[in-house]
């Protein structure tokens, strides 16, 4: 007698369990590239972030007609600019002589790097992004100039190279010799910055799933970046993000590059290890 | 009792008349930022002494560059204007739950009412981390800044609120 309720129960709670997975699955889309690549969209926060139980990809925030230009990379207006870099890479370019794929061969052999990023340098002694990476080839492999943080082709490549890890879950280590850098970038995460004194943590961690005006504010991860902006009709860099959001708060911003922002995308990066890396997504 | 009454009345107009007189304008009565007495967040005494205008701070919760507080509160008075934010909690029945120094208090400066608040703080001059100028995001070009809404303006919106009845 006791076996079979039991039995029942567990059947039951089998059923239930079904029932609320597939209510889960209506309820939220997922985020699968050309009929392929399965994203991981939400996941477990990791460890280290205290304040939230799940993390959320911008994808998951965004109108269904947003969501649907990264489904497809024919759709996905990002690719045009991975196109381009694709030429550059082959372009030789310098006083060496070389190009990207005179030593690197197919963009393919940058798999797994932007999953890392920013990441500690050993060499240079301080955490890298991937601009920092990409101009110290320029300068010191090919001999040529380095390329500004905003201008089209550091973007480009910079998309063209993050796209190669697409689909791998973000892995920013925090500790180590990066640790430093990473405790910089918490504090300013949480700093309310500007006449409005509005940190990140305000919009993005205390509120994100509200709207505020008209904005529906996500958790501002940056599994997704370079992400090609509606609003701009371009790609833009996590630090653009975090520059226009700052001026937001009627704050003195800090610029592309600076040792803040690279902190910064340090720890908001790290913010998002689990989710998968997006570039180029598309955003609004 | 009522003959004291109106003499303190007397009195009073004369003090103000007087001021006005000495300082030309109005504004002589206006407290500025600094002086802003909150006493557990509450502002008994008008800013200006010129009593809020409804309409102009109905015109100040919906416009982008002042007030904008509907970016994070819903107000049902003011559904007409889209886009109500979730941020802070609906201002429905403000003017029943709250006395007008406590709106005043609030509107000049949350925080005092609720540590930590989210709310920027309207009647404010400096205390900021990396005050820009506007929303140029290069740095301001005066150690304090003007206040993101005048006295007058903060009067009307409490004049406003106090009109959210449920």
């Amino acid at each position: 007698m006791r076996s079979i309720s039991l039995r029942i129960l567990a059947s039951v709670a089998a059923l239930t369990a079904i029932g609320s997975l597939s209510a889960m699955a209506e309820d939220l889309p997922e985020l699968v590239i050309n009929e392929d690549i399965e994203m991981v969209t939400r996941t477990k926060a990791p460890a280290h972030l205290e304040n939230l139980d799940e993390i959320r990809s911008g994808w998951t925030f965004r109108t269904k007609e947003t969501q649907a230009f990264q489904m497809d990379d024919f759709d996905n207006p990002g690719m045009i600019f991975v196109d381009q870099a694709l030429d550059t890479w082959e372009t030789v370019d310098g006083a060496a002589g070389k190009s990207c794929a005179t030593c690197h061969e197919g963009p393919e052999s940058m798999t797994g790097l932007r999953a890392t990023l920013p990441k500690w340098n050993e060499d240079a002694g301080e955490v890298w992004t991937m601009e920092m990476y990409i101009n110290d080839c320029r300068e010191n492999r090919m001999q040529a100039d380095a390329w500004g943080w905003k201008s089209q082709p550091m973007l480009n490549m910079n998309a063209l190279i993050s796209l190669q890890s697409r689909g791998m879950p973000v892995d920013v280590k925090i500790d180590g010799p990066a640790q430093s850098a990473w405790e910089k970038g918490k504090e300013m995460y949480y700093t309310r910055y500007g006449q409005l004194e509005l940190s990140c943590a305000n919009c993005h961690e205390q509120n994100y799933d509200n709207y505020i005006r008209a904005d529906h504010l996500s958790q501002g991860q940056i599994n997704g970046f370079p992400v090609y902006r509606l609003k701009q009709a371009n790609l833009i860099t996590a630090h653009n993000r975090f520059k226009g959001c700052i001026r937001d708060t009627r704050a003195e911003t800090f610029s592309e590059g600076s040792p803040e922002f690279v902190a910064l995308e340090l720890y908001v990066g790290s913010r998002g290890n689990g989710l998968s890396v997006e570039a180029p997504s598309v955003r609004n | 009792m009522r003959n004291g009454n109106l003499r303190t009345g007397v009195a009073t107009l004369a003090a103000v008349s007087l001021s006005a007189a000495l300082f030309g304008t109005a504004m002589a009565a206006e407290i500025a930022p600094k002086q802003v007495v909150y006493d557990e967040g509450k502002v008994s005494e008008s800013l200006t002494g010129v009593p809020g205008n409804v309409e102009a701070g109905e015109k100040v919760m919906i416009t982008r560059g002042q007030g904008n507080c509907i970016a994070c509160h819903a107000v049902t008075a003011l559904e007409k204007t889209p886009f109500h934010g979730e941020v802070g909690p609906t201002l429905d029945g403000a003017g029943e739950r709250w006395t007008e120094a406590e709106l005043r208090g609030i509107v000049a400066n949350s925080k005092m009412t609720f540590e930590e608040s989210m709310m920027p703080s309207f009647y404010k001059v400096d205390g900021y981390i990396r005050p820009g100028n506007a929303f140029t995001g290069k740095a301001a070009k005066t150690a304090e800044l003007p206040p993101l809404l005048t006295a007058q303006q903060i009067e009307d919106v409490v004049a406003y609120l106090l009109t959210l009845k449920e």
